[in-house]
């Protein structure tokens, strides 16, 4: 079985949370909203704290920082197309076109970053750090948040 | 990702995510999703080709006009990994105390300081840095020719750390010695595992610890889960 065939075989046989009521919001009109990133690849600034092997924390990542470390600890995926073009897991100079365009309204200072290998209930990221960063880039005054995985 | 979407959005901000598993999407069910059956590292497809990341942003940005939801579009492309071995002629380090794979270390180290010159940044350091890489893998040669992997001194102490550290030395390198369109996602991961005598020295070692009783994580984590 090829490598991404058998790790999303394995995904299919991990425990998934299920949500009986979906929070919804109606999004400002995206001319106008202000969109940060959020990554599951555990990238971090290069000074920054380095991810450890059981991190359910997060990092910020400041908009203009491009030296940027992928401190993901899974051997399962590619990293070579991070090493070639930040944007192919993070696309933050696509965000900075489609600001100038006016597409987006703007691009937020500060974006996020967890690392996607979780413990199976995925308690903390749930109940603790995810809402923590969430209230965080609210405050930013974030009205719209892309999320992208490794 | 998915769990990550709930929580942005329970917190007043809208949502758009990028599935990289369709089964996790389909059970998790965020607000707003689009499956790219990209390869695993690749969420927005091709690395650099802004006009196809900009076509991935745009699919999903659109599903911000969806009324209600749970909504779960597919993008119409697929981008399958490629596992072929990366063509990459190491640079020739000739040294006859040296082994096999040492020399290999050695061949890579212009380039690897090539890359890390043009990028700014390492993947490797988790572990050891770039003059640790040399002795780390003379660590493996040994436990790959039965020494005792507890006592064999691995850096760190962590093998997936420092095999990390390994492979990202040389896939770092080798993207500077291949010329043409960027390469596919696990290309370097097949070149490293099946073509370079370093990476046959990381799966003997490997075979050699669960051999010696290591624990799962020990030893199942110096390669991807398939190898």
């Amino acid at each position: 079985m090829a490598g991404d065939e058998a790790m999303r075989a394995f995904g299919d046989t991990l425990p998934a949370p299920t949500y009986e009521n979906l929070a919804w919001v109606r999004p400002v009109p995206l001319a106008d909203a202000t969109v940060a990133i959020v990554t599951s690849a555990a990238i971090h600034e290069s000074g920054d704290e380095r991810f450890a092997a059981d991190d359910v924390g997060f990092r910020f990542i400041n908009r203009r920082a491009r030296d940027l470390v992928l401190g993901h600890w899974s051997p399962n995926f590619d990293r070579t197309g991070f090493g070639l073009d930040l944007n192919v897991v993070f696309p933050i100079d696509r965000l900075e076109e489609l600001a100038a365009d006016g597409v987006i309204g703007a691009v937020a200072e500060r974006h996020v970053s967890f690392a996607g290998n979780q413990p199976d209930d995925v308690a903390v990221i749930r109940h603790d750090t995810g809402p923590a960063a969430a209230a965080a880039l609210r405050d930013d005054g974030v009205d719209v948040v892309l999320l992208t995985p490794v | 990702m998915s769990v990550l979407a709930h929580a942005f959005e329970a917190a007043g901000i809208a949502t758009v995510t990028l599935a990289s598993t369709l089964s996790v999407v389909e059970r998790v069910a965020p607000p707003r999703a689009l499956w790219c059956d990209f390869p695993l590292g690749r969420p927005l497809g091709h690395p650099r080709d802004p006009e196809f990341q900009h076509d991935v942003l745009r699919r999903a940005f659109a599903l911000l006009d969806a009324p209600s939801g749970p909504v779960l579009e597919h993008h119409p492309d697929v981008i399958e990994a490629d596992e072929t071995p990366l063509a990459c002629q190491i640079p020739a380090a000739f040294d006859p105390s040296a082994s096999a794979a040492v020399t290999e270390v050695r061949g890579l180290r212009k380039a690897y300081e090539r890359s890390v010159a043009r990028r700014g940044v390492t993947e490797v350091g988790r572990a050891v840095d770039v003059d640790g890489i040399e002795a780390a893998v003379e660590v493996f040669e040994a436990i790959a020719a039965a020494a005792p992997w507890r006592d064999a001194g691995i850096p760190g102490g962590t093998t997936t750390a420092v095999v990390h550290d390994i492979r990202s030395y040389f896939e770092e390198a080798a993207l500077e010695l291949v010329t043409g369109p960027p390469p596919g996602g696990r290309s370097a991961e097949a070149w490293f595992y099946e073509q370079t005598e370093t990476g046959r020295v990381v799966m003997a070692a490997r075979e050699q610890i669960r051999e010696q009783g290591g624990s799962f994580p020990a030893w199942f984590y110096m390669a991807p889960g398939h190898r």
